[in-house]
């Protein structure tokens, strides 16, 4: 009854996929880091933000996510590169000090399998806020913000080295972690584990990509 | 030959790809030695095997007679897939996995993994008091240890062999002190989602306080002979200077920022842990140079003991005495129970009466959440904590399962090794060897 068939799990419930609406916006307002509900640091953040991008770059965020106390951007990827620019400039924004690039796969997401996350921090505001942009497998690419945050460069080509997202305009796109000539990208979800079956006193414990999960 | 700034240094135009072939028969030294005069570069391999680039670190130098023209830097030769292992465990197995990223500073790299996992369960204040304490105290010692191998490793690499034995026969004295506590020297994996693996043993306090009569003497002997070492200054005063926008730029934290005049310590500015509870300074240099650097970090050392003094009077205080030292909801708080048998670190045998001799309940409990461990509710977090290197980041992200879905570690070595062109061109090739042990790298947290 709940897709459970296969698995080991007795319990009835393991396969049960909870459904949630995609692509919701935070409603205001959005609070800070200690919690909601009444306007604080967050909407101070959304409000320059918004007021610093104008009329011209409006459509750059496409929602804005409050989970947890921490804030989250997601910004159309074309408008990346000028949005971190106002981030990093706007003397009341101000945030100088970019903590690098993370990426994320989500294989069922269509169009928005692959994401980069930047997190970002203002040391003189002392806040921090991520960025996150999606582009799809079939067009893996973001442009580069290594203009903007220098840091970004080793950052960049870790996550095309592990995600295959490719930075446009980044100075030298290459692997890093794998060698030069490695094919794939490891952290991506359709690439497996790999690992071998291993006998311990007569019994074989499989690999662990291929063990009961109970996710 | 010899290429300008404009060109692409990698490939020439019109140049064979191993380059200008010389070959040495006998009658041509005339040749070879005009050639050479003709000012060319020299391209040189540091690494991955060489004693001073602090594991297995390449560096490609490209050489002017023994100035550095242009130095690159070569990672990825101790990757090992850690971020992806820990996606076919559970949550609480990850700590295991973090641990071994940056081993010199195992507790930060666990700390900054179970904060994050959390902040996604929802439960970072219901963290028991004790274990706070425990965990910053534990943190602390962690980092003088890792501070001495820091600058132990300094001193070697400039030629200085006592400061080298000095770090690591101190250093000893705290990996004995984790050893005690939790069973291992190095990798504890002692920090768990929800507390700590088990309380302090018995007669801790009395250890850790030798500890801390022994250590400022000690440290006090290591200032003496470099502090003011006239050897020790020519190679690191004006050496690898990197000014507070460069640091800006690079995205650089930790000793090599604060050397550079800002004041800037996670502890201090986003304290997390109960770090507000306990009076320290920050110290800062402004020489920007690889002496300002290890100034900060031997004044850093000396602050960390006045935290672990503050951390052993509450831990021992009535107010944290006997309290738990795992968060007290049964379906995350685990393993709560262990303790030290004869055949090594095990579930206690009180607890191994209550599961198997009077509670089915507390079996089925026990054997579902060491097998499948527990859900954490879908969504991403960022924590940060102060590592020995700078800020240690964890981006967490879960799906609802029983294993992360996916977990970045933000590793200071990692992006502060992004400092070495600017430190080292145009500067002599020696001072390489000074500039990249003041970043300090550690290569299972560069590559993990």
């Amino acid at each position: 009854m709940f897709g459970t068939s296969g698995s080991g799990d007795t319990s009835g419930y393991g396969g049960l996929v909870v459904r949630r609406g995609q692509g919701l916006s935070s409603p205001r307002p959005y609070g800070g880091p200690d919690g909601g509900g009444t306007p604080g640091e967050f909407d101070e953040v959304a409000d320059e933000l918004e007021r610093s991008l104008g009329d011209e770059l409006a459509d750059a965020i496409e929602r804005v996510v409050v989970d947890r106390g921490e804030l989250t951007f997601h910004i159309k990827r074309e408008r990346l590169a000028q949005v971190a620019a106002h981030l990093r400039d706007n003397a009341a924004l101000r945030f100088e000090l970019s903590l690098g690039v993370s990426g994320v796969h989500y294989p069922n997401d269509t169009g928005r399998e692959l994401r980069a996350v930047y997190h970002l921090c203002s040391i003189t505001h002392n806040r921090r806020i991520r960025l996150e942009v999606s582009c799809p497998d079939s067009d893996p690419h973001i442009p580069s913000t290594v203009s903007v945050y220098p840091t970004h460069n080793w950052h960049e080509r870790e996550t095309y080295d592990f995600f295959g997202i490719v930075f446009d305009g980044h100075p030298a796109l290459t692997r890093i972690e794998m060698p030069d000539d490695w094919v794939g990208h490891p952290q991506r979800k359709d690439y497996p584990l790999g690992g071998i079956p291993v006998e311990y006193r007569g019994a074989e414990i499989p690999a662990p990509d291929e063990r009961r999960s109970y996710a | 030959m010899s290429p300008t700034a404009q060109e692409d240094v990698y490939a020439t135009p019109g140049e064979a790809t191993e380059g200008k072939v010389f070959t040495v028969t006998g009658n041509d030294w005339d040749e070879v030695v005009d050639a050479a005069a003709q000012h060319e570069h020299l391209v040189i391999n540091m690494g991955p095997q060489h004693p001073s680039t602090h594991g297995v670190l390449r560096l490609v130098l490209t050489l002017d007679g023994e100035t550095v023209v242009e130095a690159r830097t070569v990672i990825g030769y101790l990757h090992t897939g850690i971020e992806k292992n820990m996606e076919y465990r559970t949550w609480t197995q990850g700590t295991t996995f973090v641990t071994r990223m940056d081993y010199l500073a195992p507790l930060f790299n666990e700390a900054a993994y179970c904060f994050a996992v959390e902040k996604l369960l929802g439960i970072a204040d219901r963290i028991p008091e004790r274990a706070q304490a425990i965990r910053v105290m534990m943190m602390e010692l962690n980092r003088i240890s890792s501070h001495l191998v820091a600058i132990a490793t300094y001193g070697m690499e400039l030629g200085a062999t006592t400061p080298m034995l000095f770090g690591f026969r101190e250093r000893e004295m705290v990996l004995d002190l984790f050893e005690y506590i939790t069973g291992l020297r190095m990798n504890m994996a002692y920090v768990r989602p929800g507390g700590v693996a088990q309380d302090l043993p018995v007669g801790t306090v009395d250890k850790v306080g030798e500890l801390l009569k022994a250590m400022p003497k000690r440290l006090k002997e290591m200032r003496k002979l470099l502090d003011e070492n006239p050897v020790y200054l020519r190679r690191t005063k004006d050496v690898a200077y990197l000014d507070l926008t460069g640091c800006m730029a690079l995205g650089i934290t930790g000793p090599m920022l604060r050397a550079a005049g800002l004041r800037w310590d996670l502890r201090k500015s986003q304290p997390y842990s109960g770090y507000e509870k306990y009076e320290f300074d920050v110290p800062v240099e402004t020489t920007c140079d690889v002496y300002g650097r290890y100034i900060v970090r031997m004044a850093e050392m000396d602050e960390s003991l006045k935290i672990i003094e503050q951390c052993l009077d509450r831990i021992a205080g009535s107010e944290l005495k006997g309290k738990p030292v795992m968060i007290q909801d049964k379906k995350i708080g685990w393993p709560s129970q262990l303790s030290l048998g004869h055949d090594g670190l095990g579930n206690s045998p009180d607890h191994i009466a209550h599961i198997m001799g009077t509670s089915m309940e507390a079996l089925i409990h026990h054997f579902k959440l060491v097998t499948e461990g527990f859900r954490v509710p879908p969504g991403q977090a960022y924590s940060a904590v102060e590592s020995p290197r700078g800020e240690l980041g964890a981006h967490v992200v879960s799906d609802g399962g029983t294993r992360p879905y996916r977990v970045h570690f933000r590793d200071p070595s990692f992006t502060n090794l992004q400092a070495v062109p600017a430190t080292c061109e145009g500067g002599m090739i020696a001072d390489v060897v000074s500039a990249v042990a003041s970043i300090d790298p550690v290569m299972g947290g560069v590559d993990r």
